[in-house]
C-alpha cells in the first residue's frame, strides 16, 4: 500500500494546500481539537476526535439561501448559490465518515438540497483508522469498524507511517496528486495495529450496546414507554446534543435585514428547543418529555423506519461527554431495551 | 449549480383580495412573467397540496391551495389572522407581490380511491380551505363523482368562509346537497343551528359515503368519535393535517408525526393511517 | 460521605419529612453524573451517589420541583446554598417547601481536564490525596489532584452554607480567594487585546444555550431570546455580533444576582470561560456599591435590582413572560 512516513505528513499537508484548501484536526490551546484550514506550521492533533464534527463541512451551522431585494409592493429574488472550490479534509474518523452517508440520505434525497451537494461534490473526505478509542466509543453497535473508515480516501498509521489507499475516483484523484510523496509499503505492522484495536473495541465498556430492541417496527412500544419522563427529568432544553451531533441535521429558515436588502439563512435548530415546532396557534410539543423523546425516537425508529433500517447515530460518543447532564442516547438505548 | 432548488421561491402577484369572515381573507395570486406580464398560475397541484407563501423579511409559512386545479387561470389562499406572516398578509393591498414554491405533500386521491364514490365533506371554520379545493375540483369533473354532500359549520354566520360562492354555487349544483350550522342562534339565520359534530349525527349520512373532514382538531376528534358511532369505519375518513413547517420537503425535521413527515408523506392522511402513529398532533 | 448521605436520605424519606430527594445518578462510566430526583430508599441504593464527579448544582431545578406537592430533600453542596438562597430572594423558590441538607465538597473534578492530558478509554479514579490514580482500558495513569480539579472549584469563594436545615459534616467559613485575578489579567489588557480575548472565546459558541440552560439566575419564564423578534433569538451564531450579544447581554441580565457557582463555563461544550464574563460585573459591583456576594442572604437590598411582591409591576412582568 502507499504511505508517507510521519516525520513527512507536514510536507504532504503543505503539498496539498497549494492546490486546494485542506482542514485538518489541529490543538485548541484548550487541549480540544477542531478542524482548522491548514496552514504552515500546523500539526495534526493527537486527539481520538474533533469537539465539533465533521457535518460543518457539508451542512454549515448558518448559510444564506438567497438574498430578496423589497421595493414597494416588488420583489426581486436573488440566487446567491456558487459553485464550490475543492476542498480536502483529512483526518475523518469512521464514526464521522458514515455520518456523511446518513446525511446524504436527507440531504441528497429528492427535492435534492443543492446547497449541500454543491459541498459535498467539492469535498474530498480522506479517514484515518482509529487506534486507541475512548471509553464513550461505540460506533461498533451501528456496524461501524473504526478500522476500516470509510470516505474517498482511507488511511492508517502504524505508528512509523500513514497508509493511503483511494476508494473511488475522487480518492485516486487526491492519491495521484500527492504519489510523488508517496512510497509503496509493507502493511505487516498496521495489521498488527489493526488487530490490537480490534481487541481494544471488544473490551471497551459500550462493547455491547445493541440496536436490537429498536428501528421502524418499535415505533409504538417506544413511543409509549413510560422512561421518557424519568430518562428526560433533569434535561435543561439545551442545543449541546443536537450541535455536537454529527447526524443531527434539523434547521430553521429565517429572513435577516440587513437594512440594504433581506438574507434568507438556514441555521441549525434544535428538537430540544421549546420554540422548535410552536405555531402561532400552539404547540404539538409542549413539554421537554415529548422534545425530549423526538430526539431520540427520531434516531433509533424515526430515521431506520424510513431508510432501510439505518440508525441515525454512529457512535462517536460526543453527545456523552458534552451533554450537561450527562444523559444521552447511550443510557436512553440502555433503559428502553429493559422490557 | 444551474439546478433550481426547491427553497429558492418564485414571485406571484396579489390580483384580488375577499374578505371572507373578519379574520379570514382569500388572496388570488397569479404569476408574473419574465416580460412582465401578469396571468396564469405560479405553479400546477392537486387538491390538498399545499404551497410554502412568504413575504421576505416577515417569514414564510404553509397554506393549503384553495382553489381547484381544474382553475386554470389563478391560485387562491385562504388565510385566517393568527399570527406574525398571516397579520402581514391581510394588510397586503391588491398589486403586492408575495413569494411562493411548491407544490408540497400528498393530495387528496381524488382521481383513484374518491373516484366513483359518494363523498361527505366536513368542514369547520377556515377547516373549509383545503376541502374547496377537492369540492370545486369534483364540480369540475361532476361525472367521476357520485353524491355530494357538504356539512359545513363556523362560530356565527359571518365566519362562514366562501359564503357566497356556498349559496350561489354550490347549493344550485345538481346533486350536492349543502348543509351549514352555526354554533349559536344569530340574527338573520334561519339554518340549523348546534356543533358540527352533533348535526352529521342527526343528518345521519349513509354509510357509502367516503368522508372528507377538515377543522379544529377538537372538531375533528369529536366527529370521527360520532362516525364511528354512525358505523363509519376510519378507512373512509380522510384528514388533512398542520403543524410548524420550515422546508416543506420534509429535510428540517419539525413536522413528523411518528415517522410521517406531514409536509411530505401528508398533509393528507387516512384515520386508519393515523392509529399507527402516536397521537403527537 | 456518600454513605451518610443515602443513609440520612432513606432516613428522611422514611420518616415522612420530605417525599422525594433530589440528588445524582450514577451513570455508566465513573463521571457522567446526571441530577436525578429518587422517590423510594430502592432507588437510591440502585443509583444515588456522591463523589468527586458530582458537581452538578440542583439548586435550579428546585424552581419547578418546590412547587409540587410534598417536601422534597435537596443535598447542596456550599455552592449551590448561595444559588438556592438568592433564588428564595426573588421568590422563585418555595424555600418552606425544600429541606436542605448541606454537605461537604472538598472540590469536584472535571473529566475534561483529565482528557486534556491525553488520558482515554477511563474507567475509574482513585483520589489519594493530591494524587490523581485514572484507571483506564490502557492502564493506570497518574495525575495531581489540583490538575483534575474542576475551574469552578480552584477558587472556591465559599466553605460554609448560607442556608441549610442540618448540616452533614463540619460548616466551613466564607474563604479568600484568587478568582479576580483573571478579571484583573483582562483589565490590564489593552482594549485590542482583550477584544481579540474575548472574539477568541465567543467565537467557539455554537448558541447551544447551555449556560442560559443551567444557570441559576436565568429562571425567566419566557426568555428574551425566545423572542424571534429580538434579532438576537436563541440559535444561529449567524454573526459574530450575535455571538458577543448573546452572551454580553446574558451577563447584564444576571448581573448583581449571579452568585458565582461556575454552572456556565462547566457545561459550556466549547470550554468558553463565561464565568469571567460574571466575575467582571461582581467585581465592579463591589467597588462601585461595596462588597456584595449575591445569595449570602435573603433579606439584603440588592445592588441593582430587587424582586419584591408589592412591585407595581410585578403582575406586568409575570403575564408577559407566561408563554
Amino acid at each position: 500500500m502507499l504511505k508517507i512516513s510521519i516525520e513527512k505528513l507536514n510536507g504532504l499537508f503543505k503539498a496539498v494546500a497549494e492546490k486546494q484548501t485542506l482542514y485538518i484536526p489541529a490543538d485548541r490551546a484548550d487541549g480540544a481539537s477542531e478542524y482548522k484550514k491548514y496552514e504552515d506550521g500546523m500539526t495534526l492533533s493527537k486527539n481520538l476526535n474533533t469537539l465539533r464534527s465533521a457535518k460543518d463541512f457539508f451542512f454549515p451551522q448558518t448559510e444564506n439561501l438567497a438574498d430578496f431585494k423589497v421595493e414597494g409592493k416588488k420583489i426581486e429574488v436573488i440566487d446567491i448559490r456558487e459553485e464550490a472550490e475543492d476542498f480536502v479534509v483529512f483526518g475523518v474518523r469512521a464514526c464521522d465518515a458514515r455520518s456523511f452517508t446518513i446525511l446524504d440520505k436527507v440531504f441528497l434525497s429528492e427535492p435534492v438540497d443543492s446547497y449541500y451537494k454543491n459541498r459535498r461534490e467539492h469535498g474530498t473526505i480522506v479517514t484515518m483508522a482509529c487506534a486507541k478509542p475512548a471509553e464513550t466509543c461505540f460506533c461498533g453497535t451501528f456496524g461501524i469498524d473504526p478500522t476500516e473508515p470509510e470516505g474517498d480516501v482511507s488511511c492508517w498509521s502504524d505508528g512509523d507511517s500513514i497508509f493511503f489507499r483511494p476508494n473511488n475516483e475522487k480518492g485516486q484523484k487526491f492519491v495521484d496528486s500527492v504519489s510523488e510523496l508517496l512510497e509503496d509499503g509493507d502493511t505487516a505492522k498496521l495489521d498488527e495495529t489493526k488487530a490490537q484495536t480490534k481487541e481494544i473495541m471488544a473490551k471497551l465498556p459500550l462493547a455491547n450496546l445493541s440496536t436490537e430492541a429498536f428501528g421502524g417496527d418499535t415505533l409504538m412500544e417506544h413511543f409509549k414507554s413510560e422512561k421518557w419522563a424519568e430518562l428526560s427529568e433533569s434535561c435543561l432544553g439545551c442545543g449541546t446534543c443536537t450541535f455536537v451531533c454529527p447526524t443531527c441535521q434539523c434547521y430553521d429558515i429565517k429572513d435577516f435585514n440587513t437594512g440594504h436588502g433581506i438574507k434568507r439563512f438556514r441555521c441549525w435548530d434544535s428538537c430540544m428547543y421549546s420554540d422548535f415546532t410552536k405555531m402561532a396557534h400552539g404547540n404539538i410539543r409542549n413539554s421537554q418529555l415529548e422534545r425530549f423523546r423526538q430526539r431520540f425516537m427520531h434516531k433509533l425508529v424515526y430515521f431506520p423506519s424510513n431508510n432501510n433500517g439505518e440508525f441515525g447515530c454512529v457512535g462517536c460518543g460526543r453527545c456523552l461527554s458534552k451533554c450537561p447532564i450527562s444523559m444521552n442516547i447511550v443510557k436512553v438505548m440502555k433503559a428502553l431495551e429493559v422490557k | 449549480m444551474n439546478a433550481n432548488d426547491t427553497l429558492i421561491p418564485y414571485i406571484g402577484v396579489v390580483t384580488d383580495i375577499r374578505e371572507d369572515t373578519p379574520d379570514v381573507k382569500t388572496f388570488r395570486v397569479n404569476a408574473i412573467a419574465p416580460d412582465g406580464t401578469v396571468g396564469g398560475k405560479v405553479f400546477e397541484h392537486m387538491p390538498g397540496q399545499c404551497a410554502m407563501l412568504s413575504v421576505p423579511g416577515v417569514g414564510e409559512g404553509m397554506f393549503s391551495i384553495t382553489s381547484s386545479p381544474t382553475n386554470k387561470e389563478f391560485m387562491e389562499f385562504s388565510i385566517k389572522k393568527c399570527g406574525c406572516l398571516t397579520t402581514w398578509l391581510h394588510a397586503m393591498e391588491v398589486g403586492q407581490q408575495i413569494t411562493l414554491r411548491g407544490p408540497y405533500g400528498n393530495h387528496f386521491p381524488v382521481e383513484t380511491d374518491l373516484k366513483g364514490k359518494d363523498l361527505l365533506f366536513i368542514a369547520g371554520g377556515i377547516g373549509l380551505a383545503p376541502l374547496r379545493s377537492v369540492i370545486n375540483y369534483v364540480r369540475d369533473n361532476r361525472a367521476n363523482y357520485g353524491d355530494v354532500q357538504i356539512i359545513y359549520g363556523s362560530r356565527s354566520k359571518d365566519d362562514l368562509v366562501d359564503y357566497q360562492e356556498i349559496i350561489n354555487e354550490w347549493c344550485n349544483d345538481d346533486g350536492i346537497t349543502v348543509n351549514l350550522t352555526i354554533d349559536r342562534e344569530q340574527e338573520g339565520w334561519d339554518g340549523h343551528v348546534g356543533f358540527v359534530p352533533n348535526y352529521v349525527k342527526e343528518l345521519n349520512p349513509s354509510l357509502s359515503k367516503t368522508v372528507l373532514i377538515c377543522g379544529p382538531p377538537i372538531m375533528i376528534k369529536f366527529t370521527l368519535a360520532g362516525l364511528k358511532e354512525l358505523g363509519f369505519t376510519e378507512t373512509q375518513v380522510y384528514t388533512t393535517m398542520e403543524l410548524r413547517m420550515k422546508c416543506a420537503v420534509g429535510k428540517c425535521g419539525r413536522c413528523n408525526i411518528g415517522d410521517k413527515y406531514v409536509c411530505k408523506d401528508g398533509p393528507v392522511f387516512r384515520f386508519d393511517q393515523l392509529d399507527e402513529l402516536p397521537d403527537e398532533y | 460521605m456518600q454513605e451518610a448521605i443515602i443513609s440520612r436520605a432513606k432516613q428522611l424519606l422514611a420518616d415522612g419529612t420530605v417525599n422525594r430527594v433530589i440528588g445524582w445518578k450514577r451513570g455508566e462510566f465513573a463521571y457522567d453524573i446526571t441530577p436525578a430526583i429518587f422517590e423510594s430508599p430502592e432507588e437510591i441504593d440502585a443509583d444515588f451517589v456522591y463523589d468527586d464527579f458530582t458537581s452538578a448544582n440542583v439548586s435550579k431545578y428546585l424552581v419547578k420541583e418546590s412547587r409540587k406537592e410534598g417536601k422534597i430533600l435537596a443535598f447542596l453542596k456550599t455552592c449551590d446554598t448561595y444559588s438556592l438562597n438568592q433564588l428564595t430572594k426573588e421568590h422563585r423558590v418555595d424555600r418552606d417547601n425544600i429541606y436542605v441538607v448541606g454537605i461537604p465538597s472538598d472540590g469536584k473534578l472535571d473529566v475534561e481536564k483529565i482528557k486534556a492530558k491525553g488520558i482515554t478509554g477511563i474507567t475509574g479514579v482513585e483520589r489519594n490525596g493530591d494524587i490523581l490514580t485514572v484507571k483506564t482500558i490502557y492502564g493506570d495513569e497518574t495525575m495531581s489532584v489540583a490538575d483534575a480539579m474542576s475551574n469552578k472549584c480552584l477558587s472556591c469563594k465559599s466553605k460554609k452554607h448560607v442556608t441549610y436545615d442540618e448540616l452533614i459534616g463540619e460548616d466551613g467559613e466564607v474563604t479568600d480567594t484568587n478568582r479576580f485575578d483573571m478579571v484583573e489579567k483582562l483589565e490590564n489588557m489593552t482594549s485590542q487585546e482583550r477584544y481579540d480575548f474575548w472574539r477568541n472565546e465567543l467565537s467557539k459558541c455554537i448558541r447551544c444555550n447551555a449556560c442560559r440552560n443551567v444557570c441559576p439566575a436565568c429562571t425567566c419564564e419566557n426568555c428574551v431570546f425566545n423572542n424571534p423578534d429580538s434579532g438576537v433569538e436563541n440559535k444561529a451564531a449567524a454573526d459574530s455580533f450575535e455571538e458577543n450579544m448573546f452572551h454580553i447581554i446574558r451577563a447584564f441580565h444576571v448581573a448583581g444576582r449571579c452568585t458565582d457557582c461556575g454552572e456556565c463555563s462547566r457545561v459550556c461544550p466549547q470550554n468558553i470561560p463565561l464565568h469571567l464574563l460574571n466575575r467582571k460585573f461582581i467585581k465592579d459591583i463591589n467597588s462601585l456599591y461595596g462588597e456584595y456576594q449575591a445569595g449570602a442572604d435573603t433579606t439584603s437590598k440588592a445592588p441593582l435590582n430587587n424582586y419584591t411582591f408589592d412591585d407595581c409591576e410585578a403582575s406586568i412582568v409575570h403575564e408577559r413572560g407566561v408563554e
